[in-house]
């Protein structure tokens, strides 16, 4: 059988991405998940704070994946558990994809489409370049979020977090509340890269300390981790001396970031962005190869899934377009950062694809207090945001209208940081 | 009074600022994007509550923990007497995410309730 739409990765982007392929009109929609159950890494986000935007309601992350869930089975969209997509080629009008899967062992899948939902992984670079032995004891957040949340496991009593990113933070309110103790969570940057209500509900509910501009100097301990040295940086992030101290653990959670999970994207030979570690997307989701589509985490990473889900209805959109021969591959715009951004997804728009408005996702570099987000054609100021804060821990989403967009006739939408005229 | 706070009902993380000129309980809220603002500083300032998410043990299942959450808020001086009680928990699969697993946890009229399906295995 060829399928019109396989999906690579059952997250909330996946699900998300299949509920519009199928409603959208692709017939034959299959979703591949590696794991034994739909979900994504919602599965251990057992907190609440999900869906707000979505639903109007406060969910958990097991509840927010549910009712998507609920809609992929509703729909009767197949999907295979316990199948890991090993690759994936482009054979011109098919896709070839390659899994393994406990029951049938290896096999091949063959689509018109393929929509890449595979989020994302931590990072553990964060660890590396501390001196010290490798003890026992250290571990990403993620994983001790799975180890507490799926296993009921508890990996330590006495813990320091390094590293003030969302999960790092949700993990000092969960090992708290379970009765171990956190001694401090330690920031290199002079902010936090999490979300301020995470260290408002997380870390001050509890005294846990936040230790901005701090980082681990030494992990103490042979076999198992017994301490960390902890030094201030300045702002160079150069340690200043004397200013070392040295805290007991058990226990060393690293959430030190995310990265996007794209090996089989670049072994497709989809054409990467070296900002967002993802793939260059168009306003659909199209990738460089037609009928390769991405969304979610990994084209980049989203801090708050409700925007995972509705750049997953972008790419069931294009997916299903794309099926019917329908989609558009002449591209009008390119987005570039300009000052104080990082990054910007979509990187092209094909504005005969757009419906009313297309929305930018970006990231700044550093921390702003009132200024505007503008959007330049040339030297012609086409929208304009205003932010009270601008925090690199908080993707900034800016809808533009169609109607805007469509007065130029191509270029590139330049996006910059700047300070409001009064 | 004047108080700054951090609304943590969305992740728009709001900064409220709460005047209470007469110190009168009479409080007036601004820097609130939407109504929830509002309510949560005056809550914060009268009685602080949350929302716990935790797990319970549970058997036949395909893991052996089930999310958990107290359906409402609870007041924030609880949360420790409340884990112990939801610790002590253990609970057979098939659930429902939304079933009752604790009625009326700590006599404070609130139930913890599931938060995910898990079918008997
Ligand atoms: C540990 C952790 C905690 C997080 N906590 C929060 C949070 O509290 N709140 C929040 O809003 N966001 C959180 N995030 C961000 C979160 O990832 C996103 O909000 C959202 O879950 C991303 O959805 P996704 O579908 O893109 O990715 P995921 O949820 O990661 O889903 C990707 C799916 O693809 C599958 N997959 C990957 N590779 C393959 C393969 N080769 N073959 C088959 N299947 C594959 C994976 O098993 C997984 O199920 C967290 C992320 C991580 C890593
Ligand atoms: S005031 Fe409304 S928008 Fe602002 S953080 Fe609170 S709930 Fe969110």
């Amino acid at each position: 059988m060829i399928y019109d739409v396989v999906i690579l990765g059952g997250g909330p982007a996946g699900l998300s991405a299949a509920v519009e392929a199928k409603k959208d009109g692709a017939e034959n929609v299959l979703i591949l998940e590696r794991d034994r159950e739909l979900g994504g890494i919602l599965n251990q986000c057992i907190h609440n704070g999900f869906g707000l935007h979505t639903f109007n309601e406060e969910l958990t992350g097991p509840e927010y994946a549910e009712r998507y869930i609920h809609q992929v089975t509703d729909l009767g969209i197949p999907y295979l558990l316990n199948t890991m997509v090993l690759d994936l080629t482009d054979n011109g009008d098919l896709k070839t994809i390659h899994v393994i899967n406990e029951e049938d062992g290896y096999t091949v899948i063959q689509s018109k489409a393929v929509i890449l939902t595979m989020g994302c992984r931590e990072r553990t670079s964060g660890a590396i370049g501390i001196p010290g032995y490798r003890p026992s004891g250290v571990f990403t957040a993620g994983t001790v979020q799975r180890y507490i949340n799926m296993e009921g496991y508890m990996p330590g009593k006495e813990v320091v977090i390094l590293g003030s990113g969302d999960i790092g933070l949700i993990m000092a309110r969960r090992m708290t509340l379970e009765g171990a103790h956190v001694n401090a969570v330690c920031e290199l940057m002079p902010y936090s890269n999490g979300l301020v209500r995470n260290i408002v509900q997380c870390l001050d509910d509890y005294d846990i300390p936040l230790k901005l501009s701090h980082t681990i100097t030494f992990i103490h301990g042979k076999d198992r981790i017994e301490g960390v040295s902890v030094s201030q940086v300045d702002e160079k992030m150069k340690v200043i001396p004397g200013t070392e101290e040295y805290i007991p653990c058990d226990t060393l959670l690293l959430s030190v970031g995310l990265i996007p999970e794209n090996e089989i994207t670049r072994t497709a030979g989809v054409e990467m962005d070296d900002r967002t570690n993802g793939s260059v997307v168009g306003e659909l989701r199209q990738t460089s190869i037609p009928g390769i589509f991405a969304c979610g985490n990994v084209v980049h990473v989203h801090d708050l899934v409700d925007f995972v889900s509705e750049e997953a209805v972008l790419a069931g959109k294009g997916a299903a377009k794309y099926v019917k021969g329908t989609l558009d591959t002449n591209v009008t715009f390119t987005t570039v950062n300009g000052n104080g951004i990082s990054y910007v997804v979509p990187q092209q728009v094909a504005m005969k694809n757009v419906e009313e408005n297309v929305t930018f996702y970006m990231r700044v570099r550093q921390v702003f207090k009132d200024r505007v987000v503008n959007a330049y054609i040339g030297d012609q100021l086409v929208a304009t945001k205003k932010e009270k804060k601008l925090l690199p821990a908080e993707m900034v989403n800016f809808k533009i209208a169609k109607d805007v967009l469509a007065q130029y006739p191509a270029g590139e939408i330049r996006f910059v940081v700047e300070e409001a005229k009064k | 009074m004047i108080k700054e706070l951090t609304c943590i009902n969305c992740p728009m993380g709001c900064q409220l600022t709460v005047v209470d000129k007469n110190d009168d309980g009479n409080y007036e809220v601004t820097g609130n994007t939407c109504k929830r603002g509002p309510k949560y500083a005056i809550n914060e300032l009268t009685n602080p509550t949350r929302v716990i998410p935790t797990t319970v043990v549970v058997r036949n299942a395909m893991l052996p923990r089930l999310p958990v959450k107290t359906a409402e808020p609870i007041p924030k001086g609880k949360i420790f007497d409340a884990m112990k009680v939801i610790n002590q928990v253990v609970v057979d699969a098939p659930i429902k995410s939304g079933d009752i697993i604790i009625e009326n946890l700590l006599g404070l009229g609130i139930n913890v309730v599931s938060t995910k399906t898990m079918a008997k295995c």
